[in-house]
């Protein structure tokens, strides 16, 4: 619901990136999404599309990388993926504990992580 | 026709809500307010449930109130009229409020003279649990109509709150909510969430919750 936000610091992040480099424009722009997050690609896009124009993004592709939810179960130190709807009542594959604890690996990401530019 | 080139970049999409958030985390300590940040979806009972909150608070804290509100005053008046002060944030369109918005609202409150502060957040289960506000402490507020099966449609909602209030256990006769498995489906997302069953219109419940708002502000306030 806050796709306009995060595209907003999507571009900011950008454009920062490419100041004052010999950079005529941005071609690719390589998220990393977190399944947890409940943002929408296409939305992104979008949005990004009409803040960009007349930047140095304009035309820029979106391309998002949707890393998985992984948790770590604290009792026997399994590592195993679930899906967002599971979470609340995922039990770890390995020792099928009735109360287990478990730390998220991975899935909050929300990474700008490279560009491609010419 | 120019080769394309690689820029790394490797950077926090909320890199900067969440470095202002920390700043606002010293500042308040600096100034010696605790601050809770109270979540829930629309009409789960924000508004109910703070204006009890004060009241069974008694005497022991000076508290003050940020209401956000997409468009209305209404929250805002209902809070000032308990003689709490009070400020309103206008959030536009925005569906949760950032850490940028909580120092305005700071700004506007007198702290020298409150030793608390809440935050009635936007209604919404999704994107306030995704913007840190600089709280110390995150609440969330599940009322008995919604049901219990919200921890596995909001997961970080509950992942990121350090406590959980069932709100409404008054509607518990009527409805259809299981308790038990509500309570399994959190702690399973968050095994150190505390959880307090309330009801902030019968009073029910909200001693225990006060005593937790009592103890954890005073930890803050004296460490
Ligand atoms: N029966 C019952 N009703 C409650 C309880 N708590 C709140 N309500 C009622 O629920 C309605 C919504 O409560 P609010 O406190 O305005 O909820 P809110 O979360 O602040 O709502 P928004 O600010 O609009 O998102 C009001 O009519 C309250 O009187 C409760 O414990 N039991
Ligand atoms: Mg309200
Ligand atoms: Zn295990």
């Amino acid at each position: 619901m806050h796709e306009l936000q995060v595209t907003e610091q999507i571009l900011e992040i950008a454009l920062k990136h490419v100041e004052g480099q010999d950079v005529s424009r941005i071609v690719n722009i390589h998220l990393r999404i977190g399944d947890l997050t409940d943002l929408e690609g296409e939305w992104i896009q979008h949005y990004f599309d009409y803040l960009s124009k007349g930047t140095l993004a304009e035309n820029a592709k979106l391309e998002i990388e949707q890393v998985p939810i992984v948790l770590a179960c604290e009792d026997c130190g399994a590592h195993f993926k679930v899906t967002k709807h599971e979470l609340g009542e995922a039990k770890c594959p390995e020792c099928q504990d009735d109360e287990p604890n478990f730390r998220m690996i991975s899935g909050r990401e929300y990474t700008v992580m490279n560009l491609e530019v010419v | 026709m120019n080769e394309i080139r690689l820029i790394e970049v490797k950077q926090d999409i909320h890199a900067d809500n969440e470095a202002l958030a920390n700043e606002l985390r010293q500042r308040l300590r600096k100034e010696q307010t605790f601050l809770l940040n109270l979540m829930s979806s629309p009409g789960a009972g924000k508004t109910t449930t703070i204006l009890s909150t004060i009241s069974a608070l008694g005497d022991d804290l000076r508290v003050g109130v940020i209401e956000a509100d997409i468009d209305s005053m209404v929250d805002a008046e209902k809070v000032a009229a308990q003689g709490i002060s009070t400020i309103q944030l206008r959030t536009g369109g925005f569906c949760h409020l950032d850490a940028s918005m909580v120092k305005r609202g700071l700004e506007g409150l007198d702290l020298d003279n409150l030793d608390a502060v809440i935050i009635e957040n936007v209604g919404n289960l999704v994107c306030p649990a995704e913007f840190d506000t600089g709280a110390i402490k995150n609440a969330m507020i599940l009322s008995v109509p919604e049901g219990d099966d919200k921890p596995l449609k909001y997961p970080l909602m509950f992942s990121v709150c350090d406590v959980l209030l069932v709100n409404k256990i008054d509607y518990l006769e009527f409805a259809d909510f299981d308790l038990a498995a509500l309570r399994q489906r959190a702690l399973r997302l968050n095994p150190t969430l505390q959880i307090f069953e309330i009801s902030a219109k019968t009073g029910a419940g909200i001693e225990a919750w006060a005593d937790w708002f009592r103890r954890e502000a005073g930890a803050f306030l004296s460490s």
